[in-house]
């Protein structure tokens, strides 16, 4: 089965350079398309006209990169549950649709051009403290400490995010809180974790503050529109590590010795 | 050229620890002083960059993503083999050094691979320690899964996301020294070719892909681990991003390319479902362990899947090789699925399709356990094509997955430019000519995290280097021909975009040079190549403007590059008079159909030599000496 749509794309030619909405029919769209497909076709069509593609974001196109990503009809990924632009697919059309397509919008996302944003914020959050600090060579067996596989589960829960934003894009306030507390809560699940616990939730928090995303109110459309299923339980345990570890925070003791 | 493997003697059990006692070593205060480059931030890639900034070195890390997260080592589904022997079922290193050169069909280096199945254990160790939710029993231990090419399970795995845990697991370990100051990160930046000063690569030329500016980035040692190059086909499983630029611009400079045909054939991917067709989605391949694999007795037999009966079917992975049955090898479960489909009795449209039935495991096991073991690979499924999993059988067809052939490398992951190391599935290294399941990973992080480190510090504390900066004639130059193609591509001003020129080459490899290779095809596909790359240099359409984000710019360049490789992939297929693994010659088979290696001729590795534009490359080998693995025609019956 085929349609016809007509899609009206935001179009940026770079941050310094306001954009604006541009329609577009596409023509006998295939239902068995991805909806990244269907951009390929259009943005062929544009090139052989001699106009320029539409630039979008995408790399492996099976869910898992999170590359892509941008608004449909005001909805993140386009709204269906834990799938991405890359793996929903035109059967959810229907002829004749009228399809919005704008990219992320949050002032820690500046736009590079048309529907590519810089998410390069959430690497610094990352940096700040989102990992174990162990290097190469220093562990110990795998299975010398054995986890509770309730514990492992919750990790792996979250350390399921793939970092595609959409979290922060409908968030009314573009926060970043389920992404920060996803990475949070993934480590603070494990043993492993354990030790950095505490600095992990105040750097982690500050950057996330620093880098421009707005404040947590418990709306929810973060969690509604995650394509990877991340509960909002995770902010409550960044909440929750952060307050605690504020409530600890010392100076750094200087250390003197001999030696 | 002169081919080194600098592989040591001895026994094979001591052979890593002895070269590593005769290495050099930098000193811990030196370290800082070298600037290292590494290109790509997957597994390989990634770790290499985390683990030589935590020794010290200064590191300059480039990927073409917008973050090092995004690598395409994220999309590895299935697990990471380790010899273990968590479940005391008779793994060993010797056994997975075995199973991988057996795999492989002996044509990989044995000193080699010994090294990955030893180091494997410490990259399990690794992974949990940095965070890696890797599956766990109940006791709290550690979960193994058995995987295809295998009779033990020695297969880690983090639900069907083992790839992307692994691969965040070094991001993490990779961002830990960009916070530190050790790493600077270069993300949208493309490496476009290597600077080669005295013999030696002391650096690389980039672009960068939101300001289109073109630099120069000088080092005392460039690490590729850029990936492979299974997009040449244009329809793989492969990122859409995933190219060869960087290891085909090296080629083109001196290092030399191993055994470029061997590609990997992946059995279970979703069958293709139109022209518009952007990329192939993997199954992983551990469904195999509880899917079987059938097509209907009868050709054209159209009839629903679960209207017919049992006797009508055949489960012809198990009825052929009745010991693995539907475990078998990855090569040998893809020849076997084109087979009924060329018979006519292929399923879905087009008759490309064979069922990957799960309705025996949830009889046995259960709705509930196979979702806990699949649930997501199950939904992946459904939401490409629509259809139920748990209701209907899968439809699965092979599909490119990945390349074993790559750089050529030694023992020291160094290829035959001194200075030029490559990791992971970037060099030719381990897996012979077809790769085992739940190797890459192991693999990729096996090099990054526990090879490199050594080697590298071995190639820096032996040499003197020169101080060289970018103004360097030979980075100029080599900038200014960079400058130059860029210029090219937007100049010529044809009719035809990229993409039809790149599917166009895809059509060509998977029919020539896909599962099956005649001499007769793979002449052709190779007068067909050149005349498609004539056609590119004269009608390629490209828009837009180089100082720009521009992604069609950046595709001319990759399929550029993929039109040369293509065709060198077909001259390797066409010299190779035998098959083995995934490289399987229809004049070379045994009466049943199966690889007929010719291991008097053909047992060594190809390795060839650019010799310039349009000019045929010089073809050397490295002999493959096997002391401990006795060959034999594979048998997985």
């Amino acid at each position: 089965m085929t349609m016809n749509l007509t899609l009206h794309v935001w179009r940026q030619k770079d941050v310094t350079v306001p954009g604006k909405i541009v329609h577009y029919e596409a023509k006998d769209v295939n239902e068995h398309m991805s909806f990244l497909e269907m951009l390929d076709v259009v943005n062929e069509e544009l090139i052989n006209k001699g106009d320029e593609p539409i630039a979008f974001e995408h790399d492996c196109r099976e869910g898992i990169c999170g590359s892509c990503g941008f608004m449909i009809n005001g909805v993140a990924h386009g709204g269906h549950k834990n799938t991405t632009v890359c793996q929903l697919h035109m059967r959810h059309f229907k002829d004749g649709d009228e399809i919005w397509i704008e990219p992320w919008r949050a002032a820690a996302f500046p736009v590079i051009k048309d529907l590519v944003v810089d998410r390069s914020s959430f690497d610094r959050i990352i940096a700040s403290g989102g990992y174990v600090s162990v290097s190469t060579g220093s562990a110990q067996d795998a299975n010398s400490l054995p986890i509770r596989k309730l514990d492992s589960d919750l990790a792996m829960d979250a350390a399921a995010c793939i970092g595609c934003g959409a979290c922060v894009a409908s968030c009314p306030n573009a926060a970043a809180a389920l992404f920060t507390g996803a990475k949070i809560s993934h480590l603070g699940h494990l043993p492993q974790g354990k030790p950095e616990e505490m600095e992990r939730a105040l750097s982690m928090v500050r950057t996330m503050n620093e880098e421009g995303f707005g404040n947590c109110t418990n709306i929810g459309e973060c969690e509604a529109t995650c394509p990877k299923g991340i509960p909002l339980e995770v902010i409550a345990r960044m909440n929750r590590d952060f307050i605690k570890a504020s409530l600890q925070e010392r100076p750094p003791v200087a250390i003197a010795g001999a030696g | 050229m002169k081919l080194d493997a600098r592989t040591p003697s001895g026994p094979i059990e001591n052979r890593w620890d002895k070269t590593r006692f005769d290495m050099k070593l930098v000193n811990p205060a030196n370290k800082r002083k070298y600037n290292v480059i590494v290109v790509g931030s997957g597994l390989a890639g990634g770790a290499g960059a985390a683990t030589l900034a935590e020794l010290g070195y200064n590191v300059k890390c480039f990927c073409f993503q917008d973050s090092p997260r995004r690598a395409h080592s994220i999309a590895a589904q299935g697990g990471i083999n380790a010899a273990k022997n968590y479940q005391n079922d008779g793994d060993s290193v010797f056994r997975l050094f075995y199973d991988t050169v057996k795999g492989g069909d002996f044509r990989a280096r044995e000193s080699n691979v010994y090294r990955l199945a030893q180091v494997s254990v410490n990259i399990i160790d690794q992974c949990v320690a940095q965070g890696v939710p890797f599956a766990r029993e109940y006791g709290g231990l550690l979960a193994n899964r058995s995987f295809g090419g295998a009779q033990v399970s020695r297969t880690f795995y983090a639900r069907g996301q083992t790839g992307q845990q692994l691969l965040l697991g070094a991001y993490q370990a990779l961002e830990r020294q960009v916070q530190a100051g050790r790493v600077k990160m270069y993300s949208r930046t493309e490496m476009l070719d290597l600077i080669v000063i005295d013999g030696r690569a002391r650096g690389i030329v980039t672009r960068n892909l939101v300001t289109g500016a073109i630099d120069v980035h000088m080092a005392d040692a460039v690490i590729l681990g850029t990936g492979g190059y299974g997009n040449v086909f244009y329809l793989s499983t492969n990122a859409k991003g995933s190219n060869a630029t960087a290891i085909w611009r090296a080629y083109r400079r001196g290092a030399a390319f191993g055994n470029p045909c061997y590609t990997q054939i992946h059995p279970t991917c979703i069958p293709v479902s139109g022209e518009y067709q952007s990329k192939l989605t993997l199954m992983s391949e551990s469904l195999r362990n509880d899917g079987r694999i059938w097509v209907p007795k009868k050709q054209n037999d159209h009839r629903s899947p679960d209207s017919i009966p049992e006797d009508e079917r055949d489960y012809y992975l198990e009825r052929m090789y009745p010991s693995f049955g539907n475990l078998c090898p990855r090569d040998i479960a893809s020849r076997a699925a084109k087979r009924v489909c060329d018979e006519g009795r292929g399923v879905g449209p087009g008759g490309l399709g064979v069922y990957l039935d799960f309705s025996d495991a949830i009889n046995r096991l259960g709705i509930q356990t196979i979702a806990e073991r699949y649930g997501n690979l199950f939904e992946i499924y459904e939401r490409i094509t629509g259809e139920d999993p748990y209701k209907v059988p899968m439809r699965i067809y092979p599909a490119v997955h990945y390349t074993m052939g790559g750089l050529w490398v030694d023992y020291h992951l160094q290829s035959t430019i001194p200075g030029l190391f490559v990791l992971g599935e970037a060099n030719f290294s381990d897996h012979g000519a077809n790769r085992l399941g739940a190797s890459a990973l192991m693999q990729g992080l096996s090099d990054g995290y526990f090879v490199i480190p050594y080697t590298l510090g071995h190639y820096l504390g032996s040499n003197k280097f020169e101080k060289v900066d970018e103004n360097h004639p030979e980075a100029q130059a080599v900038l200014k021909q960079t400058q130059d193609l860029t210029k090219k591509f937007l100049s010529i001003n044809g009719n035809r975009t990229v993409t039809s020129f790149h599917r166009e080459l895809g059509k060509i490899m998977w029919e020539y040079c896909g599962m099956a290779r005649n001499a007769q095809g793979l002449e052709i596909a190779i007068g067909k190549i050149r005349e498609l790359r004539e056609e590119f240099w004269q009608n390629l359409k490209v828009s837009g403007e180089p100082n720009e984000l521009n992604q069609n710019l950046e595709n001319a360049g990759r399929v550029a590059d993929f039109l040369e490789l293509g065709e060198l992939m077909c001259m390797d297929a066409l010299e190779r008079n035998e098959s083995c693994g995934g490289h399987f010659r229809e004049e070379y088979q045994t009466p049943d159909g199966e690889a007929q290696r010719d291991d008097e001729h053909f047992r060594h590795a190809a390795v060839w030599e650019y010799q310039g534009p349009n000019a045929k490359p010089i073809r050397h080998v490295e002999p493959l000496e096997f002391e401990y693995v006795q060959l034999a025609q594979r048998s997985y019956k």
